[in-house]
């Protein structure tokens, strides 16, 4: 293949990754820019999704797409609903004491794998993706399954986007950003927005999880690169910034895709994790975000 | 008895009581026991940071690693001695720790546990992208004829009880004396409050740095004597899970206590390897691992016993433990 398709086919493989990617780091920017908790465990949220689609598609496997769609709505609502437990039970308590949190929140990802490796196993298993065919470009065939990731991952940006920008939940979540005290004292309900937010955050991980793992495979470790990856975009794009957030992963996932390309994966992974742990030592309120009030 | 004569009395006889466990101790817990030492050294090292001076790293295993590279790697590669190992090991701790805390220090609060994650993990996968040396994730293994010291043989166990026992006593004592000197007292004051103790006119971020290096190179002096002493050395004691163990150490036996430390490290080695066989054996097919049992005692720690085995004793009985 000559060296532009090359490059076209790494693009691809780039944005497809970009808008999972988009999607997992969104979730974990919303639970920092609201709630002011690092949540390590993010990435086992990732897992969990990945983990119950494969479990959902089984279950309902005459039928690929049917049990594509189910997966698509039920793992992200059971890993929701994990995320809501977890919060009312253990970070309220804590009160969302930094360090306290990101102490429990390495507990839970630790009991998370754990769930994982008793009820799932050891083993990567592979999800049957809904559809299967392949797009004929002039220079070779692209799986039309890998576009319609990005597509859906861009569809559930801008739903994200919608009501976080145009709706009343969206401006309560905003109020309570912005001054948590303020928000109290005007009657918001602070203690559900926060465990809302938190199983939110979660359950976009889970969605980006269903939608990659007819790609990748499921598997009970799969939650440490989406997790760094997305602390990576988190911190490029500025903390809490939806925009930074998505023009980060584009970045990271496009520069990911094409520097393996040329590079060995292992070295990309240690330039990229260097640079960001640079950023954060000489301009911690990011590349593109504005310093804090 | 003045309270300072009281605490070296304790700590000694805790030397002492250890000291005495060699000769009564069954083999295989013998050999348990001088690991844990050596753990609990690492442990130390990280309590000095996080217990003493507040500062909470998620990547503490790049300093045990560098140790751990630093003598292994000179042993094996190089045919250097133990103690010029020894030396090598320390010096790429003092480099490491020095570099990461300049680096890092730039930082507080959660952006410096983030930044020094991910330097441990730039080490982590640096051990990686140079597995022609390191042999990655397998790892090398030193051979017997190597791990000589003078007329001493590293590898017969009681030897190596005593030499671990040794590096125990050492550090014990070392930061007894640390936490006690004014220096301690300034870190404790800067976990305290920060911005009073600049405003007393202490150079906080000097203060620091010490004590990323100190504690840095505690943990390299860990790690140094963990590959003479078990011959082994892989890119696994770099990963973040070796970060996060002494934090859990540091945490079940109490931050910011001189024998917490040992106490967490000794207790959770044993839970561990105690629950792992009683709950296997009885929910069989689970597949239980260190993964459920560490990650169930940091949430119930953190949320009904912050303050660890010692802190709760020292809150309530013993005020004057160190």
């Amino acid at each position: 293949m000559a060296f532009g398709p090359y490059l076209f086919l790494a693009t691809l493989e780039g944005l497809v990754q970009a808008a999972v990617l988009a999607l997992t780091a969104l979730g974990l920017s919303l639970v920092f820019g609201v709630m002011r908790v690092v949540n390590v465990a993010h990435g086992e949220f990732f897992m969990l999704g990945a983990v119950i689609a494969w479990a959902v598609t089984d279950a309902l496997s005459g039928n690929p797409a049917l049990g594509f769609l189910a997966a698509l709505v039920v793992a992200p609502l059971l890993v929701g609903a994990v995320a809501f437990v977890a919060d009312r039970l253990v970070l309220q308590r804590l009160d969302y004491n930094p360090e306290a949190t990101i102490v429990a929140t390495i507990g839970l990802l630790y009991l998370i794998q754990q769930a994982a490796l008793t009820f799932y196993g050891p083993e990567a298993r592979p999800v049957v993706p809904p559809f299967n065919f392949r797009v004929q470009l002039p220079w070779f065939g692209y799986s039309a399954y890998k576009l319609a990731v990005i597509g859906a991952s861009a569809l559930l940006l801008a739903a994200t986007w919608f009501v976080l920008a145009k709706t009343r939940v969206g401006l309560i979540m905003r109020a309570t950003q912005y001054d948590r005290e303020i928000a109290t004292a005007f009657g918001i309900p602070v203690g559900r927005v926060y465990a809302g937010v938190f199983a939110l955050g979660a359950m976009l991980a889970a969605a980006a999880a269903v939608l990659v793992v007819p790609i990748s495979q499921a598997h009970y470790l799969m939650g440490g690169d989406p997790l760094l990856l997305s602390f990576i975009v988190v911190i490029i794009g500025g903390l809490g910034s939806l925009r930074g957030t998505v023009v980060a992963a584009l970045l990271i996932g496009l520069s990911d895709g094409i520097v393996s390309v040329f590079f060995s994966p292992t070295l990309a992974k240690i330039i990229a994790t260097l640079a960001v742990a640079l950023v954060l030592v000489f301009r911690p309120q990011g590349l593109f975000g504005q310093a804090t009030r | 008895m003045k309270p300072q004569t009281r605490t070296l009395v304790l700590h000694l006889g805790v030397l002492a009581l250890l000291f005495a466990l060699q000769f009564v101790l069954p083999a295989y817990h013998h050999g348990i026991m001088a690991r844990i030492m050596v753990l609990a050294v690492f442990a130390m090292g990280y309590n000095l940071l996080f217990g003493y001076t507040g500062l909470l790293s998620l990547g503490h295993a790049m300093f045990f690693s560098a140790g751990l590279y630093g003598a292994g790697l000179t042993v094996y590669h190089l045919g250097w001695s133990v103690p010029a190992a020894l030396a090598a090991g320390l010096a790429a701790g003092v480099a490491l720790s020095a570099l990461v805390g300049l680096l890092a220090l730039r930082t507080s609060g959660v952006a410096f546990m983030i930044v020094t994650m991910m330097f441990g993990q730039v080490f982590y996968l640096l051990t990686l992208q140079f597995g022609d040396w390191t042999r990655g994730e397998e790892g090398l293994t030193l051979a017997a004829s190597l791990r000589v010291l003078g007329p001493l043989d590293l590898t017969n166990p009681t030897t190596r009880y005593f030499a671990a026992l040794a590096l125990f006593a050492i550090v014990l004592l070392a930061t007894l004396k640390v936490v006690r000197a004014p220096f301690g007292r300034v870190l404790v004051a800067i976990r305290e409050n920060e911005e009073r103790t600049r405003m007393l006119g202490y150079d906080t971020f000097l203060n620091k740095l010490g004590a990323t290096i100190l504690s840095g190179t505690i943990c390299a002096a860990a790690g140094a004597v963990y590959a003479l002493l078990f011959g082994y050395f892989g890119s696994t004691f770099a990963t973040v899970q070796y970060s996060i163990l002494p934090l859990l150490w540091v945490l079940v036996g109490g931050a910011a206590t001189t024998l917490g430390p040992f106490l967490g490290t000794l207790a959770m080695y044993y839970l561990v390897d105690i629950s792992n066989d009683v709950l296997n054996s009885r929910f069989p097919g689970w597949d239980i691992s260190y993964l459920g049992i560490v990650g169930a005692a940091l949430i119930l720690l953190i949320l009904f016993f912050p303050k660890g085995l010692l802190g709760t004793i020292r809150q309530r009985w013993v005020p004057w433990l160190p």
